[in-house]
């Protein structure tokens, strides 16, 4: 019993860093470019909004994390969906909802595909999805190696629908401008919620904790290791599928250079989130925290506005780099107890 | 064992002999999808035609390769920030040579200098990963991702953001010719033929071998196990940062955002396909010599097919899925399983499978 306490604990002082983190930051921000409108609380729902997509694949990154796996091809993935999405509205006709049924389509084939071929042929999940990786984005140039932008009536409408909030700020006239979101924040946080409630109070839920925990165990216990393993990589895979069509309803194009390195935004947010990269430890709450803390560098970085955009990698590298060391560090003093 | 003659089985168990065979089948595809493949001439008194072609382009492979091998070997896991090693190295050292200017027709510093300098910085990219697979004891691919995506960025910021030039002959040699010979595939030979005596002549390809097995085991029998795995990464930083000035030299220019791109993925692809298990041990340099004229021999057949280059991955990824999948111990179980069948099928259809 007072290991599992020093254990949860552990991850809590993880998660407790990450949220003082971004509140430190967000302050600061606030604080130095409050001229530049970063006080506003439109700014704060903005990281919502360009972050919508992104949050949904950091939850399917952050489930197959959990399970001992890993997912880096939610970048290709991503690309792909917005790429199939644009070129099936644009160049064959087809209706905004078919593409929403071809994304999710993509996302399930990469979960099954991949889903198999790691729990149920062994292969390490790293190559797995790094083959993944590289299809994706060459079959992004197979159909089509030019820029497709959207212009289909219905996508755009959902892409452009402001739904507006009672906080706002006001404008030096005294005029009260009130904060809006889109829908794919809606969405999005809707899917996070369902997450939590999943990897909480379902027994599916449970069983990805005990797999990622000890393998071995759980299969003593009774589970289904390899079975558990496919239905957390097929989950992933509707989420990135789900998290494309999100992240091409803020880009509103397919291109192949799309969404290059969204798998290392996604695997950061879960990890700067408390999620062990050795599996079985991790909350999609603490994910949430993760993709604020990128947004904010990224914003923190473009109202700067000198600074270049490959700022914004590198300090997420670094700030990758300090929690996994924080996180090996801290896995080396349990051990020595 | 025969004692004389030609021995099948012995020779289908031999290391060498899928990766031999996988770089045949590739020559006959690439013969039969372009004409006159096998053509070699002096044009212009320097080598010329396909053959020489795919060796040229398959000089910083085979040099990635070698670090690769070492690294799968040690660690069990492979280094993804090799591409983007390779562009910080480009970056550094054409960077000093430009002396800060975007292009330049004259050296500003010592060309020897520069490209030390330049493997000497990816050697340090080398040891950043190398400090936190062996001594933090983090998965090999999730530590190398970071400079995998900060790498890129890092060179970036070292060229500031543009593509540096320097248009001088003698930086110009390393990618272009010695007398008939391209200079990439004197360079490779020297990189391979060194790494072969150094890991034959020596223990240490032995060590490596013996810490990719078993590292708790080495180290309790005396090996500094996690020094060795360190080592091995500097030397593939060192060895990407070779590649990267090759790949530079070609272009004469510093690209941060295209030298070295999807690298990685060939150097892994080289190392599956020279028979290496990725999941570390015993490994064959040579094996992944051949694994790499292998994929360039595939990515030639396809340009000539008129696949383009950001096309190619998809055909990549299939092959490596294709690689793993016969390598992985399920698949080698069931193959086993269905061979004792054949040796006794009375036995197998009164026992049924399982």
């Amino acid at each position: 019993m007072g290991k599992n306490k020093r254990k949860i604990s552990g991850t809590g002082f993880l998660l407790l860093i990450t949220v003082v983190l971004f509140a430190v930051m967000y302050a600061a921000g606030m604080a130095v470019f409050a001229d530049k409108g970063f006080a506003k609380p439109q700014m704060f729902f903005n990281l919502f909004i360009t972050n919508a997509g992104l949050l949904v694949i950091s939850m399917g990154l952050t489930i197959v994390m959990i399970s001992g796996g890993i997912d880096i091809s939610v970048g290709s993935v991503t690309a792909l969906v917005c790429m199939a999405a644009a070129y099936s509205m644009e160049n064959m006709g087809t209706s905004a909802y078919m593409a929403v049924a071809i994304a999710l389509g993509i996302g399930i084939a990469y979960g099954l595909v991949q889903g198999i071929l790691v729990a149920y042929l062994d292969i390490q999940p790293f190559i797995v999805t790094l083959a993944g990786l590289f299809f994706g984005r060459g079959m992004t140039a197979v159909i089509s190696k030019e820029m497709i932008s959207i212009k289909n009536e219905t996508f755009l409408a959902w892409a452009n629908y402001k739904i507006y909030l009672p906080i706002g700020s006001y404008s030096r006239r005294g005029k009260f401008l009130p904060a809006y979101i889109y829908p794919t924040v809606v969405i999005a946080l809707l899917i996070v919620l369902i997450i939590i409630l999943v990897m909480k109070f379902t027994k599916f839920g449970r069983s990805v904790y005990a797999v990622g925990g000890n393998a071995q165990s759980a299969m003593m216990m009774g589970l289904d290791v390899r079975k558990t393993k496919l239905k957390a990589y097929i989950l992933d895979g509707v989420l990135a599928g789900c998290g494309g069509f999100l992240f091409c309803l803020n880009s509103c194009a397919g291109f192949v250079e799309q969404a290059k390195g969204l798998e290392m935004d996604a695997i950061s947010s879960a990890v700067i989130g408390g999620t062990l990269l050795s599996g079985g430890v991790g909350t999609p709450f603490g994910t949430i925290f993760g993709v604020l803390i990128k947004g904010t560098i990224s914003s923190l970085i473009t109202t700067q506005g000198t600074l270049s955009s490959w700022w914004v990698r590198i300090v997420l590298s670094a700030l990758l780099c300090f929690f996994i060391v924080l996180q090996s560090v801290l896995g080396n003093l349990k051990k020595k107890k | 064992m025969n004692k004389n003659g030609f021995d099948m089985k012995k020779l289908t168990s031999m290391r060498l002999f899928l990766p031999i065979v996988c770089l045949v089948a590739m020559l006959i595809v690439a013969a039969i999808t372009i004409p006159g493949f096998f053509k070699i001439s002096i044009t212009n008194g320097v080598l010329y035609g396909y053959p020489i072609d795919v060796v040229n382009r398959a000089s910083e492979l085979a040099i990635l390769a070698v670090g690769m091998t070492l690294v799968t070997a040690a660690s069990g896991g492979q280094d993804i920030s090799v591409g983007a090693v390779m562009a910080v190295a480009g970056a550094v050292c054409c960077q000093i040579l430009s002396g800060g200017e975007v292009s330049v027709t004259k050296l500003a510093a010592p060309l020897l200098l520069a490209m030390l300098v330049g493997i000497l910085v990816a050697g340090v990219c080398g040891l950043f990963n190398g400090l936190l697979v062996s001594y933090l004891d983090i998965q090999p691919m999730v530590a190398t991702l970071i400079l995998f995506t900060a790498g890129r960025g890092i060179a970036q910021l070292v060229t500031k953001g543009q593509i540096t030039y320097v248009r001088v002959d003698s930086y110009m040699v390393a990618g272009g010719y010695v007398g008939a010979i391209p200079t990439p595939i004197i360079i490779a030979a020297i990189v391979v033929i060194v790494a072969y005596l150094v890991l034959k002549k020596t223990a240490l390809g032995l060590y490596i071998e013996s810490v990719g097995i078993n590292g708790d085991a080495s180290r309790l029998v005396g090996l500094n196990s996690r020094r060795i795995k360190l080592l091995t990464y500097v030397l593939c930083g060192l060895l990407a940062g070779v590649a990267g000035i090759v790949a530079s030299s070609r272009i004469y220019s510093a690209d941060a955002n295209n030298l070295g791109l999807n690298l990685e993925m060939d150097a892994i692809l080289a190392v599956a396909l020279g028979g290496n298990i990725l999941s570390g041990g015993k490994f064959s340099l040579m094996g992944s010599v051949i694994g790499a004229a292998t994929i360039q021999t595939l990515s030639t057949a396809l340009y000539a097919m008129g696949v383009s280059g950001d096309q190619l991955p998809v055909y990549k990824a299939i092959v490596v899925i294709i690689i793993v999948v016969l390598q992985s111990p399920v698949f080698k179980k069931y193959t086993a399983g269905l061979k004792a069948k054949r040796a006794v099928p009375k036995a197998a259809a009164e026992g049924g499978n399982q």
